[in-house]
């Protein structure tokens, strides 16, 4: 059973993003990219189910410029075995990128897709929902545990208040939440290894996807600044001011 | 134009993050329509119902509805859509509202504007990227527009003086593939996270699961509820639906206690709105500090029992 895993390159969560002066966008020239945290996690998945001899293959995916090589590399020091990069330089919104997965999920025929849930710079939180929509597959989205037994999911998930457990059968798309597991690092021998693995390169163009923007960015503004910075000596002190001043207390 | 409203509700009620999202609606113009797709839902709607301004509310109601799934749910609001021809689908950008619509969104060749904070006309739309440290404003250029709304954006709607008609809405037989198995719910008598007053939140600070019990103590104090910092979920102290953050949930109540946070930026992006922001920590120099209207530095298992006592007297 193959499983497709799919990744995007991010600025790293623990650049202080800026925006550009013009209010076109953040800055990410010079800026350290990796592989957005919550697709680690789906990496880390799909090469447990290999581990526990139920993927055969684990295919990591990628959508964007040729820099997200290396953030597919990544993925193959992780454990993957192969990868593919759909190329291009055109703003990617989940739409498209749900569009180009769909056309290699028709290629590569995986029984189970995981994605991570959100990626963290433009938080959209809509590709696994989208894939799962387009192909009519089942979806089982911020995953805290996934077991395959069979032709058949069981996914504990996240929800508002609390774990809620879905059961259905494959092919099935899943999105990964933090808990589902606790990701490895890249050892060196198997990142020199994973130069070797193949990373083949696709186009838009030559899955026949239209991957031209929906939404229209018309500007990017920093957030108003929160006036913080104030301090009370004792407990005493924050109860009154609490009381008497920010009037939140009875 | 016209507006659909999916409501999250419990059956008998409408989820706070429900009347958040009408407020949205409102903002768009037009006519605004509620969906209730439940089991047994009739006083659901009816609470919908009462909501002034609500045009009509639809009723699916059919026992698969009793646990949805986002695709029994997707399936009710895309027939629905196509039907009555909406322009803008609305729905709170909470756990149910993010498994739902980019689903109905993809079945409708449409992006999907998530997080919606603020409505700047019917196409035009500002949305936080970036864990909030950044806000976007971007336009549609789709016929119909998938919206999720940030709750924290919007007042909530009024509850009564509202008469709308309710009308059934035909609900599929076929619950779809997936089936909820169980469902194992944090039972607690405090109000829920994300529309409490007040919040009282651990970090990695406390140290351990069992010394969330001390701010059990404080937030019986405050009747408030109780959230986390990812380190502390990620610690394993305090299950995720805890989660206060860009990952977790957003909130803004009028007083939000940090305890033992050190105010990571993807921890901000979930509390930064809040009217008023007391931190207590043991760092001088932690982060939290700096956008902390009365911060307390000291060691929290003394402080928070003694601010405790001092509620009470």
């Amino acid at each position: 059973m193959r499983t497709l895993v799919a990744i995007k390159r991010v600025i790293d969560f623990n650049v202080k993003v800026r925006v550009k002066p013009d209010g076109s966008g953040v800055e990410t020239a010079n800026v350290k990219m990796s592989m957005n945290p919550f697709d680690e996690i789906a990496v880390e998945e799909a090469v447990r189910l290999k581990e526990k001899g139920i993927a055969t293959e684990v295919v990591a995916v990628s959508c964007g410029p040729a820099a997200a090589q290396e953030t597919l590399r990544t993925a193959l020091a992780l454990g993957a075995d192969r990868a593919i990069l759909v190329e291009t330089t055109e703003e990617l919104q989940p739409l498209a990128v749900a569009k180009l997965l769909r056309a290699v999920v028709e290629k590569e025929q995986p029984k189970v897709v995981i994605l991570g849930k959100q990626a963290i710079d433009d938080d959209s939180n809509q590709t696994g929902q989208m894939l799962a929509a387009l192909l009519d597959w089942p979806q089982a989205t911020f995953a805290s545990k996934l077991e395959i037994s069979g032709d058949a999911a069981t996914v504990k998930r996240e929800v508002d208040g609390g774990l809620e457990t879905v059961q259905m059968p494959l092919p099935v798309v899943v999105t990964t939440d933090l808990r589902l597991n606790e990701p490895r690092y890249a050892t060196l021998p198997n990142i020199m290894k994973a130069k070797k693995k193949p990373l083949e390169t696709l186009t838009p163009a030559a899955l026949g996807v239209d991957v031209a923007p929906r939404l229209k960015t018309l500007k990017v503004v920093e957030p108003p600044k929160r006036k913080g910075g104030g301090r009370v000596a004792d407990v005493k002190e924050l109860v009154s001011k609490l009381r008497n001043e920010a009037k939140v207390l009875p | 134009m016209s507006v659909l409203v999916l409501a999250e509700h419990d059956q008998r009620s409408l989820k706070a993050a429900t009347l958040h999202t009408i407020t949205a609606a409102q903002r768009l113009g037009g006519d605004v329509d509620v969906l209730v797709a439940g089991s047994d839902a009739r006083a659901a709607a009816e609470a919908a119902a009462a909501v002034p301004g609500v045009t009509k509310v639809l009723l699916a109601d059919a026992p698969a509805f009793q646990q949805p799934t986002a695709e029994s749910l997707a399936a009710v609001l895309l027939d629905v859509v196509k039907q009555r021809s909406y322009t803008h689908v609305l729905a709170p950008a909470t756990g149910f509202g993010k498994n739902v619509m980019p689903r109905v969104a993809a079945k409708l060749d449409v992006a999907q504007v998530s997080d919606v904070t603020s409505i700047e006309s019917p196409d035009t739309f500002v949305r936080p990227i970036y864990a909030g440290n950044a806000f976007a404003t971007v336009q549609s250029s789709d016929a119909v527009k998938v919206l999720t709304i940030r709750t924290t954006a919007f007042d909530p709607a009024a509850t009564s003086g509202g008469n709308a008609p309710i009308e059934a809405v035909q609900a599929p037989t076929d619950a779809g593939p997936t089936k909820v198995v169980s469902q194992e719910l944090t039972q607690s008598a405090r109000p829920e996270l994300g529309s409490a007053r007040v919040i009282v939140s651990g970090g990695r600070g406390l140290g351990s699961g069992e010394n969330f019990k001390l701010l059990e103590a404080l937030a019986d104090k405050l009747h408030a509820a109780i959230g986390a910092s990812r380190a502390a979920v990620d610690a394993g102290y305090v299950p995720n639906d805890y989660q206060v953050g860009q990952t977790g949930k957003i909130v803004a109540p009028d007083l939000y206690v940090a305890v033992g946070i050190s105010g990571a930026i993807q921890h901000l992006a979930g509390m930064k709105d809040s009217k008023v922001i007391v931190a207590i920590n043991k760092d001088p120099e932690a982060p939290i500090f700096q956008i902390a209207d009365y911060g307390l530095v000291g060691d929290l298992f003394e402080l928070i029992p003694a601010l405790t006592a001092e509620l009470s007297g």
